[in-house]
């Protein structure tokens, strides 16, 4: 470890770090504008400079590795007057609009300005302006603001993988540009406001909507895919204004999906804020005495119940939804409204073994069924990362699709994976090779009546190949709802003789369910739902709402504590940000009140006292942010796949729920980035 | 004077065949695989004997440079870049031994690429030197074709493929990481270091960029012996070098002498001398550009290499000598250097993309009178702010001039000012 001596402390640190990380382990601030942990060094904003002895300049600490015996001075006069001499040179051509600028009080360079620049200007000619620049419906642009620290360039070449940002121009002339007037097709384009420095590049949806000093930050998890990401959720008043990333650099590092940082306005549109019944065929607001007096009837005049949960419901809802199934003694339940035939037999049958971060060890990889840019694209960030460190042969069993890092796509073919698993298609030895191969099955394989046989298929390729060493479990399965594990770990799957999803709709078509309880579920065929009588729990106006009997307005991600698993099997809690609109409750409160008017009143009355049991009944629910090992045992099945391609499991990243489609802004980048605007004409809309 | 048998560019204005039969007639190619056979050892022994420093500008020991490329190459292939963006104002040295003496430099890079274990030398020709990329073309094809080069250059089995590459026309092209960077077909911008293109160059290979006079004269070194170049001129200033001579003179030409040779007897021997006599001189940039212009006073004894310029302050840089004379408003002259350092900036770091456009539009008010005397100690004051701050030495070139200028000339800038002041009182 080299030994280094910086403004006379002697310090020892690992070899590889660069002078200004070393500083930082000793306390010691370095200003900088352009340098970023996650991102390639540039070393262009010349911030960071310090004077090395025996150094004929001063060096920008950022990009200059450690070595044993530099002497380092960060506070000497010659380095404020450096770091003066920049901070100048940054703020000539700077507008210094900072009153209306969105970046205000969170903006490094007026925080750097105090710290280091000096009380005036000098700078007496013009100043320069630059052209903003479109960059879709997301990003919104100042450029004349912009300081040319490229993060967002090396973000969206390196990180985001999509090479569409770059300079043109030279000298004072450069400017950052998508070249062609095009929004910038990355499902995680919204980073680049957050690692902005300045405020060239803000949020679109979030202009002069609020200042930061203004806004309350809950710390929670975000539901828009089941990855889980950490985010802080800023509100102010009754209005959630914006989500961003938190760090956890075992899920999200510090990036977040657009959908999971844009959606928010679904959340004020479309709400359910009151109980609603359906008298002679229309949906009258009532009190929630009537409503749950109505649901009650409803069920007392037929026979048959099920239960239906959603993508976002909170593991707690789900645990009381399950213990009020029982009371009613009803099988009847299912938490995969989508079909995926996962859930039976050993845990790891539906987790993300190999955990997220465990990606960057892996030395194979096969997709099977799955797009992750589009299904979660954080992690697909992750597998990008591990793509550019080299020898990652990736490959995919999946309909073909840009993934930003080099696979070979071997087809929609499922025969294709029965050849692997036989072990005869030549991407078998790639992974018997392979020291820690992993595969990824995504819900396009689960989601179909053959998905119990793929996933059979997929088991066979992990014993058959290798991913089950000391240590290592690379078999993965890469759900797209939040809510998917946790239910699936509370157990809400067909008890003895109950009926999955398709079962039930089938039997409500039928008349064999008499009553129907979604609970957040929207995305199933409400046609299939025949004259059931259906109870709706959710916090959206969507399909669900439009095909109940009923309706109980529950509370959104933001608005509730709860308890997610994610992809991996990691436990997080959600933290309520703001109340519930109206009269809308939480949803375990809402379930408790029902089973009291069922006459099953359930053994909990707080929040806490349903945790309690909830752990009870499923222990790893109570160790927050720990994934869990699961045991490999059997799942899947075996047979023979139906014969027809696997297809994508979404086919638009930006409305995959209730918040998203309610939301104006996925609105807006479904239409720039699907082509929906394509072929309008000038009298549309 | 340098005597005529210690020349080495003998076809230097283009009055005889440029081309191999030509060049072969001059020596060249002249039993290049006894010198090929030499090794690399040798070879690189001998060029640091010769003391020859780089003649792109910095000076730096070229023989040095070569040594820091890794002895065992750990899989990498190593590279030959050679430097031929000339584009600093008042230089033409190179252009005239591309289409003139294309040969000793393809010789050179056979040789230099032995020396650094390469077997790949690119030639990065500047786009405005069409008809010096086209010679240098035909030269190359000429030596393929006999053989020179090639899978088997010479007949050593020593495989060397030369290629050359045309630029774009960008001055910043000219920096060496810059360069490389281009090469690469990225946007030209140089490049942080460490690491240094001895370690991590072209495609992240060990590379060693040199100018082309450095490679041109390589091949005489190795014939003549290191000590024969390393007599002329004076210790650590050793060798023949080619000056350019424009501005105010009688006769501007391109010439080759020793090195460390007066600046007054090389104008007045080569150049005819300053129009109107040498009192009538008013300043003289002795190195290309960037570096700072001398007043007449050190003009008188100052000779022309590296440590005597760098002893007053200026530099050799490229041994492009500008001279102006007493009719030259001299505070415009540095402005217009200044619109080039601004136009040239590449935009990548602070100090050079802001501060180019600062002096400039300074200089701009300054060259008109249009600014107050305290403004001049502002001006200097920017150009240190620029100078040493910068991922590349062009922030440092272009706050020189200006540095050179206020350091020397400050009474030219005060009088313009007060002249206009003046002249506002006398309208007010």
């Amino acid at each position: 470890m080299p030994k280094l001596t910086i403004d006379g402390n002697e310090v020892e640190v690992e070899a590889g770090l660069t002078v200004l990380q070393a500083c930082e382990q000793i306390g010691i601030e370095i200003p900088r504008f352009c340098f970023h942990e996650r991102l390639s060094i540039a070393g262009n904003c010349r911030m960071c400079l310090v004077e090395m002895e025996r150094a004929p300049k001063p060096v920008a600490s950022c990009a200059m590795p450690v070595a044993d015996g530099m002497v380092i001075h960060t506070d000497s006069e010659a380095v404020r007057k450096m770091r003066k001499g920049v901070m100048e040179f940054l703020l000539i051509n700077h507008p210094l609009d900072c009153p209306i600028c969105d970046q205000g009080g969170e903006c490094d360079l007026q925080d750097q300005a105090m710290g280091y620049g000096m009380d005036r200007g000098r700078y007496l000619e013009n100043k320069r302006a630059v052209k903003d620049k479109y960059m879709g419906p997301l990003v919104r642009t100042i450029m004349t603001r912009c300081i040319h620290c490229t993060r967002c360039v090396r973000f969206i070449t390196d990180v985001a993988g999509v090479p569409e940002l770059g300079a043109t121009g030279r000298g004072e002339h450069m400017e950052i540009t998508t070249y062609v007037e095009k929004a910038l097709s990355s499902e995680l384009s919204g980073n680049i406001i957050d690692l902005c420095p300045v405020g060239a590049l803000t949020s679109a949806p979030y202009a002069f909507n609020a200042r930061p000093w203004e806004l309350q930050k809950t710390e929670s998890v975000d539901v828009m895919d089941a990855v889980g990401c950490n985010i802080r959720v800023d509100a102010r008043g009754t209005e959630v204004m914006r989500v961003l990333p938190r760090l956890n650099e075992d899920v999200n590092e510090e990036w977040l999906g657009d959908k999971s940082r844009f959606s928010i306005d679904g959340l004020k549109r479309q709400r359910l804020d009151r109980p609603y019944v359906r008298r002679d065929g229309r949906l009258t607001p009532s009190t929630w005495a009537e409503a749950l007096q109505a649901v009650k009837a409803g069920l007392a005049e037929r026979s048959g119940v099920a239960a239906i949960v959603g993508d976002q419901a909170e593991a707690e809802s789900v645990f009381a939804l399950k213990g009020l199934m029982d009371a009613l003694g009803s099988p009847h339940r299912d938490c995969r409204q989508d079909g995926a035939q996962v859930g039976h037999g050993s845990r790891a049958g539906y987790l993300f073994n190999s955990t997220i971060a465990g990606i960057e060890t892996a030395d194979a990889l096969l997709l099977v069924g799955t797009n992750p840019r589009v299904e979660a694209p954080v992690l697909n960030a992750r597998i990008r990362k591990r793509a550019l460190r080299g020898r990652f042969p990736v490959a995919a069993v999946a309909p073909a699709a840009n993934r930003t890092y080099r696979c070979e796509e071997l087809g929609a073919d499922t025969g294709t994976l029965k050849a692997i698993a036989e072990g005869h298609h030549p991407f078998a030895q790639v992974l018997r090779d392979a020291a820690r191969p992993m595969l990824i099955i995504g819900n396009g394989a689960l989601a179909r009546p053959d998905g119990a046989v793929l996933l059979g298929l997929a088991r066979r390729i992990a014993e058959g190949t290798g991913m089950l060493v000391d240590g290592w479990n690379g078999f993965n399965v890469l759900h797209t709802a939040a809510s998917r594990v946790g239910a699936l770990d509370l157990g809400f799957l067909p008890g003895e003789g109950g009926r999955d999803t398709a079962g039930i709709l089938d039997g409500a078509a039928s008349g064999e369910i008499g009553t129907v309880f979604l609970l957040a579920a929207d995305e199933i065929d409400m046609g299939r739902l025949g004259g059931a009588f259906v109870v709706y729990q959710g916090h959206h106006g969507d399909a669900g709402a439009a095909r109940a009997d009923v309706i109980l307005p529950g509370a959104a991600y933001t608005e509730k504590d709860g308890t997610y698993v994610n992809t991996e099997g990691r436990v997080q809690l959600a933290r309520r940000a703001i109340f519930p609109p109206g009269e809308a409750r939480e949803d375990w409160r809402i379930l408790r009140a029902l089973s009291e008017y069922l006459g099953h009143k359930l053994p909990y009355n707080d929040l806490d006292g349903l945790r309690a049991a909830m752990v009870a009944a499923v222990p790893h629910l109570g160790r927050v942010d720990a994934v869990a090992h699961a045991d490999w045992g059997g799942f899947g099945a075996d047979g023979e796949p139906d014969g027809a391609p696997l297809a994508d499991a979404i086919e638009n990243y930006y409305m995959t729920d209730p918040i998203s489609r309610a939301s104006v802004t996925m609105a807006q980048c479904t239409e720039a980035f699907l082509g929906a605007a394509e072929g309008k004409t000038g009298t549309d809309g | 004077m340098l005597k005529d048998q210690d020349r080495i560019f003998t076809n230097i204005y283009g009055l005889h065949d440029a081309f191999l039969e030509g060049a072969r007639a001059r020596g060249d190619w002249d039993n290049t695989k006894d010198l090929v056979a030499k090794g690399r050892e040798t070879i690189i022994d001998q060029v640091k004997a010769s003391g020859l420093r780089g003649r792109g500008g910095a000076g730096f020991g070229t023989g040095m440079k070569w040594s820091f490329m890794p002895k065992d190459s750990s899989g990498r292939p190593h590279y030959l870049v050679i430097n031929a963006d000339e584009g600093e104002p008042g230089t033409c040295k190179d252009r005239e031994i591309l289409r003139h003496e294309p040969h000793k430099l393809i010789e050179g890079a056979l040789l230099a690429s032995v020396g650094i274990g390469a077997h790949a030398a690119y030639c990065y020709v500047r786009g405005e030197f069409y008809h010096e990329a086209m010679a240098l073309q035909r030269a190359v094809d000429e030596c393929y074709a006999a053989g020179l080069i090639g899978p088997d250059a010479c007949g050593t089995g020593y495989a060397f493929d030369f290629y050359v590459h045309r630029g774009a026309g960008a001055y910043i092209c000219g920096e060496e990481s810059a360069l490389i960077e281009s090469l690469e077909g990225r946007k030209g911008q140089p490049r942080l270091k460490p690491p240094f293109p001895a370690n991590v160059g072209l495609y992240g290979c060990p590379t060693t960029v040199n100018n082309v006079e450095s490679i041109a004269v390589v091949p005489a070194i190795l014939r003549r012996g290191g000590a024969w170049f390393a007599g002329l001129g004076r210790p650590n200033n050793t060798g023949v070098k080619l000056f350019n001579i424009s501005g105010h003179v009688n006769n501007p030409c391109t010439v080759e002498e020793e090195m460390s040779i007066p600046l007054k007897e090389l104008i007045e021997k080569h150049a005819g001398g300053v129009t109107g006599g040498w009192d009538n001189l008013l300043a003289i940039i002795p190195g290309g550009s960037s570096v700072p212009a001398l007043p007449k006073s050190i003009c008188d004894t100052v000779l022309m290499d590296f440590d005597s310029l760098k002893d007053v302050r200026s530099g050799l840089g490229t041994a492009a000598i500008i001279v102006m004379d007493k009719s030259t408003d001299i505070v415009r002259a540095i402005t217009r250097l200044s619109a080039f350092y601004k136009h040239e900036s590449c935009g990548q770091c602070t100090p050079c993309r802001e501060g180019t456009g600062w002096l400039y539009r300074v200089m701009e008010r300054m060259s008109e009178g249009r600014a107050t005397i305290e403004e001049i100690d502002l001006l200097e004051e920017v150009t240190r702010q620029i100078e040493g701050h910068t991922i590349c030495a062009l922030g440092d070139a272009a706050a020189w001039p200006i540095q050179g200028l206020i350091r020397h000339f400050r009474p030219a800038i005060e009088e313009k000012i007060a002249a206009r002041q003046k002249s506002a009182e006398r309208a007010a």
